[in-house]
């Protein structure tokens, strides 16, 4: 059994299952920089408190599952979200689902993804596919980060469902409800709304590990981390902050690039010339972000490694909140028609 | 990020699948494009597996000693924690945690000794010899 299904490939997982869905359900108009903005999914925190194969928590992105939840929601699109305690349960319900002629998102685990290279299999479990058919016992996979479909077996399937840890999937399953033509004037809608709860997430989260804030604060640790840490783990530290800003998912730049498609895009709906030149403050901070990375790279492979490289290093943050910062009160000033 | 800066550095994922970037065109406008891989990623994930390749070797020599039973080795193996290990089990974090010294090991029956050995997918005498296949 396969359903007739495209495979998009995305750069991150729950965009790219996200518009894939509603693609299949109608929504023409979406993709995955859409998805994102309206989804509200640009955010950044650091966690001091939990570690992360043991190193920093750091995240550039809102919450797992949350972009599919808002994306739906701002387009009025009913969704189902299930989660099981039995395996069994979750297979037959799976089943069901194919049979109904409906493709649906799982929520899995990297650690026994088979297909995936062995340098990326971490203990990761918010990574999203879409199980779109069944031959034999092979179930089709779209995983939005690979160029082309690929395939599990009923075991291997079920294995990455039921990953443990953080963020156990506990065979985790949702898609949208019902095929919906989507209007341009609620695109519009939800592209104000994605921005407005950006705005909030980003320059007003609570505490100071989250948003602009959360930024500022962790440049402001880095410059600490080559005394309490010593060198060999304040690398380890900074590769795992690249990991999280760069590594397959993020589009470039901690999802700034992405976010700065998204303006454009909102741009092209809105007419507002505001959104246009914010679009370039984004894609300037992702620039920063990148030479970060560069930075980050010379000290975690021993090239550099003195405290004023340190101090470099967490000068870049510093730049890209401020523009950040700028950017999301500019968005904030937007005098939106009515 | 503009389309011609966009990295093409070999890598592990490069030689299974492209990843999309988001870059800009000449006219400043947002379009996707293919990337390779970009050394700066490469290097950040092979420090991480340095670390892990570290920490194994460290486990290793622990169990060596009789200052950690075996399972410590595998756990590092498989890039695990006690919280991950407890999940897969369904042993306490508590349970993990006397298991991981020789004393708690020593004392495990056979049954216990068989989840630790289907989780990290070897023999009862293997997990006990600490022989691990390679993967």
């Amino acid at each position: 059994m396969k359903l007739d299904f495209q495979h998009i490939q995305s750069a991150h997982c729950e965009n790219g299952v996200t518009t894939s869905l509603l693609r299949h359900h109608g929504v023409n108009q979406i993709n995955e920089p859409l998805a994102f903005g309206i989804g509200s999914g640009l955010f950044f925190i650091y966690i001091p408190f939990i570690k992360i194969n043991n190193g920093p928590a750091i995240s550039f992105r809102t919450a797992p599952g949350l972009i599919f939840k808002r994306t739906c929601k701002a387009l009025e699109i009913p969704v189902e979200r299930k989660k099981f305690r039995s395996k069994a349960e979750a297979e037959k319900v799976l089943q069901a689902c194919l049979k109904a002629g409906q493709p649906v998102g799982c929520q899995v685990g990297v650690y026994y993804l088979t297909y995936f290279p062995k340098e990326y299999r971490f203990h990761f479990n918010a990574h999203n596919l879409i199980v779109f058919g069944k031959e034999d016992d092979n179930y089709l996979i779209s995983d939005p980060v690979m160029e082309v479909a690929t395939s599990l077996s009923s075991y291997e399937l079920e294995r990455v469902r039921f990953a443990k840890g953080a963020f156990a999937p506990r065979g985790q399953l949702y898609y949208p409800k019902e095929k919906r033509i989507v209007t341009t004037e609620q695109i519009k809608k939800g592209i104000r709304t994605g921005i407005k709860r950006n705005i909030r997430d980003m320059l007003h989260a609570h505490g100071n590990i989250a948003g602009i804030s959360g930024i500022r604060y962790t440049a402001k640790r880095i410059r600490r981390w080559r005394d309490k840490l010593g060198l060999q783990k304040a690398g380890s530290y900074l590769a795992q902050l690249v990991r999280m800003q760069e590594e397959i998912g993020t589009g470039g730049g901690g999802f700034r690039f992405i976010y700065a498609a998204f303006l454009q895009q909102a741009y092209e709906y809105h007419g507002l010339d505001e959104l246009a030149e914010i679009s370039k403050e984004f894609t300037k901070s992702g620039d920063i972000w990148r030479s970060a990375a560069v930075q980050a790279a010379g000290i975690y492979k021993g090239r550099l490694g003195s405290q004023s490289d340190f101090n470099t290093m967490s000068d870049f943050l510093y730049q890209s909140a401020e523009i950040e910062k700028q950017a999301f009160i500019a968005l904030s000033k937007i005098k939106w028609p009515a | 990020m503009k389309k011609e800066d966009i990295p093409q550095d070999p890598s592990a994922l490069g030689k299974i699948t492209k990843e999309i970037c988001y870059a800009v065109d000449e006219t400043g406008k947002y379009g996707t494009a293919l990337s390779n891989g970009w050394e700066v990623k490469v290097s950040a994930l092979d420090k991480a597996w340095q670390d892990v390749e570290q920490r194994i070797a460290a486990a290793r020599q622990r169990v060596s000693d009789k200052e950690a039973s075996p399972l410590l080795f595998f756990m590092e193996l498989h890039v695990m924690d006690i919280p991950i290990v407890a999940a897969y089990t369904g042993f306490w974090k508590w349970q993990v945690k006397k298991h991981l010294k020789p004393s708690g090991f020593d004392k495990l029956s056979e049954s216990r000794l068989q989840k630790y050995a289907d989780l990290f997918e070897v023999s009862i005498q293997d997990l006990k010899t600490m022989k691990a296949h390679e993967t």
